[in-house]
């Protein structure tokens, strides 16, 4: 299974996986098309992200999400639907939407964020485990 | 397979902020088929949903046209919501016509996905008036735009394996299985008043057609009878904002906002997820509103066979995904997978039963004695693949069985079936009866009204008994709830235009648990409200579940808990952002009246909408037999000390039973009243012209109704 994962101890809040995950995906530099969110409490800076738990796969009303052959928990954008029902059943609150998409959206640990942060706090684990 | 026999090309229509504003007439008599629009006035006066559809009916009948007439018809519209993805319970049709019980309008709801799917293919309304020939199905093709009429003799009749076989035939591959939904009933339609029409939805997950029931008044006996085997619908490319709604950003919000509600509170209330609505059989059996052995009693110890809990640990597939339409996280379609049928034509085989839902427990189970989950199940199965409405059977049966006890028919005239309460073979023998026409099935299918001449006429039964146990209103049988203590429930059933189903009103727990409406006055305030803004669901295309089955953390501390004021601004809120209109609270209320008071002056046009059609059988009102009244001794001697200042002590059983029925009695006809004074209405339970003219339904059609019975 692949998963992004954050260290809280190297952010420095930049911003910058944000701004990588938005331009890539939605070529955009608003913040609210990002799949990560890097949320700060005082001074020290916690990352939202997809853990790729796989909740939102059965509970889907349209049967649009899966687990993809590296394990990353992926929608389907033929089948989905819209419903935004993954979006209020994320307990991390990280299947993400906006008003003009079709589709919400979510961390599919691609590694362009990792790539673009500057302190290295990003990585992707490859685990073994298989879920669901 | 069949002969194409009628090809008709149309270009769909676009949907415009909830409205395609075309509505497909089809007439079976001479393979007619029109498009009509869908007026302003239309949508002014009457919103949608169950609206047009009464509207339709209301011109294509006679006060002589009766559910058999060639020109009664069978209309249904899924309503200016039905369809958007992002909010719970959006997929509902509502549908009328005549009814073969109550020979006035019937109406009832179903999910399953034809109704958004119709509107997606470019009408808000369908309408099928006359009568076929030879057997045909409909498919429509919503992405072509093609109609096509097709002979179906050679079809299964049956539900499960007609839907299944007609699922495959016009999807192309599986993953367009979900762009296909079938409408049909079954066997038992045919040979019965208490055929009901199956809305199917394919689940992908399990690989099977699952079905939801248009179920109530008779729909699937007028589908048989106008020889319509199956309607079938197709659209590929459900997408978030089909309905071209003004506002999308605020539908979202809503949307996710209740989905999170469901997320968060679902398994700490009611558990719709984990086992829908038969998660209240235990709680009813406690109020003793669980009917049981024909509602002579509202609870029984065995009540604990059918839990919630039996069903969910022991039969109910739990976890995944079981709504009727897209977006509902409510979920409450839930399905006992490979469960082995051990009766009837289908004896050996596995099959996905869909339920049981709280009527079916209470009903096929409690009410005719059956506490043992498989047999009920079983009964399900059957119910829903022959096509019957399970309520009406159940409540039937019930009548039946007692009418069994107490000597008034007997074996040899069920033609040797043993209907003794708790023999669930022989209640499933009955149903292969009916549906086989065979036997005791070709009379006990008929609906309690007509099995009471019959046997009153050819068995010699006692009329006056019959009467006070035969639980039926105006044709249509009960629903599932046991209401002897709740005078605010009796007249919601009794004074429900159609006939007494629960789903106009459901004041039980707000009039007897939380004494919440004491006076006359605030209980026929609670049945104008109520009875309003439930109409209100059927107008737009929504389920009620959503409304209260859930309830947001704070909603106690609201004004008023019972209407749910968070999700009520919900429906505002979806409403406006849809239609682009701006309506609050009390707008909503008056989109509902202007129908509501419509239908019941259609009942009155057809003959059945007058005092004496609101009177429910003694048994809804108060204990009929000497069992009934010793099972609640204690709270009936102590009503008759408190209420009448009567000493139970000098009086003898009989005595007490009569002077608690002519005390309940009374209270009914006060109660009557003080609703028709509420709801606008003469004495004798005419809409009032002042009343119409006041939510601007003084139509001329309906004055001339009205004015001859002021
Ligand atoms: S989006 Fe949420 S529910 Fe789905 S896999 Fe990621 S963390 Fe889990
Ligand atoms: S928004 Fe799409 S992916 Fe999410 S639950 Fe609805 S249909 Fe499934
Ligand atoms: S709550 Fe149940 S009946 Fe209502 S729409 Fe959802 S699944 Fe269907």
């Amino acid at each position: 299974m692949k998963v992004l994962t954050h260290k809280q101890e190297l952010c420095t809040g930049c911003l910058d996986c944000e701004l990588a995950c938005s331009r890539a995906y939605f070529k955009t530099d608003d913040p609210n098309y990002s799949a990560i969110r890097i949320v700060e409490n005082n001074r020290t800076y916690r990352a939202r992200k997809c853990t790729q738990c796989g909740e939102c796969i059965n509970m889907c009303t349209a049967n649009a999400i899966y687990r993809d052959r590296n394990g990353v928990v992926r929608i389907d954008k033929k089948k989905c639907v819209g419903c935004l029902g993954c979006v209020g059943f994320c307990t991390e609150l990280v299947m993400f939407y906006a008003d003009d998409l079709e589709v919400p959206f979510k961390c599919i640990a691609c590694d362009i964020c990792s790539k673009a942060c500057p302190e290295g706090a990003l990585e992707i684990l490859v685990s073994r485990v298989k879920e669901n | 397979m069949g002969t194409i026999i009628k090809d008709y090309s149309y270009t769909p229509a676009k949907i415009k902020r909830g409205y395609s504003g075309k509505s497909l007439y089809i007439n079976l008599s001479d393979l007619r088929i029109e498009q009509k629009e869908i007026t302003e006035f239309m949508k002014e006066k009457f919103t949608g949903g169950k609206g047009f559809d009464l509207w339709y009916l209301w011109h294509a009948v006679t006060p002589e046209t009766r559910w058999d007439s060639p020109e009664n018809e069978i209309v249904m519209s899924v309503g200016p919501l039905g369809g958007i993805t992002q909010y719970a319970g959006t997929g509902k049709t509502l549908l009328c016509s005549i009814s073969p019980l109550t020979d006035i309008p019937i109406d009832s709801n179903v999910g399953g996905y034809f109704g958004p799917l119709l509107k997606f293919s470019g009408w808000d309304a369908f309408e099928l008036q006359g009568k076929s020939e030879k057997e045909i199905l409909i498919f429509i093709d919503g992405n072509n735009g093609r109609i096509q009429i097709e002979e179906a003799e050679e079809y299964p009749e049956d539900t499960h394996l007609l839907a299944e076989e007609l699922t495959k035939k016009y999807a192309e591959n599986e993953d367009d299985m979900v762009n296909v939904s079938v409408v049909c009933s079954g066997s038992g339609a045919k040979h019965s008043y208490l055929g009901m029409l199956n809305f199917s939805f394919y689940d992908p997950r399990r690989k099977v057609c699952r079905f939801k029931q248009a179920a109530r008044g008779g729909l699937g006996t007028i589908l048989h009878d106008k020889k319509v085997k199956a309607l079938v619908v197709k659209y590929r490319g459900v997408k978030p904002n089909l309905n071209d709604a003004a506002d999308i950003s605020t539908i979202n919000k809503v949307g996710v906002k209740y989905h999170k509600e469901v997320h968060d509170l679902d398994h700490k209330q009611n558990k719709m997820r984990q086992i829908g609505t038969a998660n209240t059989v235990m709680i009813m059996s406690q109020y003793d509103l669980l009917p049981t052995r024909n509602f002579q009693t509202g609870g029984d110890p065995e009540a604990v066979k059918i839990s919630p809990e039996v069903f969910i640990n022991e039969w109910l597939t739990q976890g995944l995904h079981d709504g009727c339409w897209y977006g509902c996280t409510m979920s409450c379609a839930k399905c006992a997978d490979h469960f082995l049928i051990t009766t009837g034509p289908y004896a050996g085989q596995r099959v996905t039963v869909d339920g049981p839902e709280y009527e079916c427990a209470a009903g096929l189970g409690a009410n005719l004695g059956v506490f043992d989950p498989q047999a009920i199940l079983e009964e399900n199965f059957y119910c829903d693949t022959y096509g019957i409405d399970l309520i009406s059977f159940a409540t039937c049966t019930a009548f039946i069985m007692e009418c069994y006890q107490r000597g008034q028919i007997t074996r040899e005239q069920m033609g040797g079936l043993d209907l003794r309460f708790g023999n669930s073979q022989a209640v499933l023998e009955l149903m292969h009866q009916i549906s086989r026409g065979e036997g005791f099935g070709r009379i006990a299918g008929l609906g309690i009204r007509k099995l009471k001449k019959i046997f009153v006429e050819e068995f010699g039964a006692d009329p006056k008994l019959l009467q006070d146990i035969g639980m039926e209103v105006k044709g249509l049988e009960y629903s599932e709830y046991a209401h002897k203590e709740s005078l605010a429930q009796q007249g919601g059933f009794a004074m429900a235009t159609k006939g007494p189903q629960h789903d106009e009103a459901w004041l039980i727990f707000m009039d007897m648990v939380n004494k919440q409406i004491p006076t006359f006055e605030d209980k026929a305030n609670a049945l104008y409200y109520f009875p309003m803004f439930r109409t209100w669901f059927g107008l737009v295309g929504l389920c009620k579940l959503p409304w209260n089955d859930l309830v947001p953390a704070d909603n106690y501390k609201t004004d008023s808990p019972a209407k749910v004021p968070e999700h009520v601004q919900n429906y505002v809120d979806l409403f406006n952002a849809v239609t682009g209109k701006h309506i609050d609270n009390e707008e909503l209320i008056l989109q509902s009246e202007r129908v509501y008071q419509f239908q019941r002056v259609f009942s009155v046009r057809m003959g059945k909408g007058e005092r004496k059609d609101d009177y429910p059988p003694y048994r809804s009102l108060g204990p009929v037999s000497r069992e009934e009244y010793l099972s609640r001794q204690e709270l009936y001697d102590k009503q008759l000390r408190e209420l009448q200042k009567l000493d139970p002590e000098t009086m003898d059983l009989d005595e007490k039973i009569a002077a608690t029925r002519r005390y309940r009695e009374d209270q009914y006809e006060q109660l009557m009243d003080a609703v028709y004074r509420r709801r606008g209405w003469t004495e004798n339970g005419i809409p009032t012209p002042e009343r119409l003219k006041a939510i601007g339904m003084d139509l001329p059609e309906l004055l001339e109704v009205i004015e001859p019975k002021l």
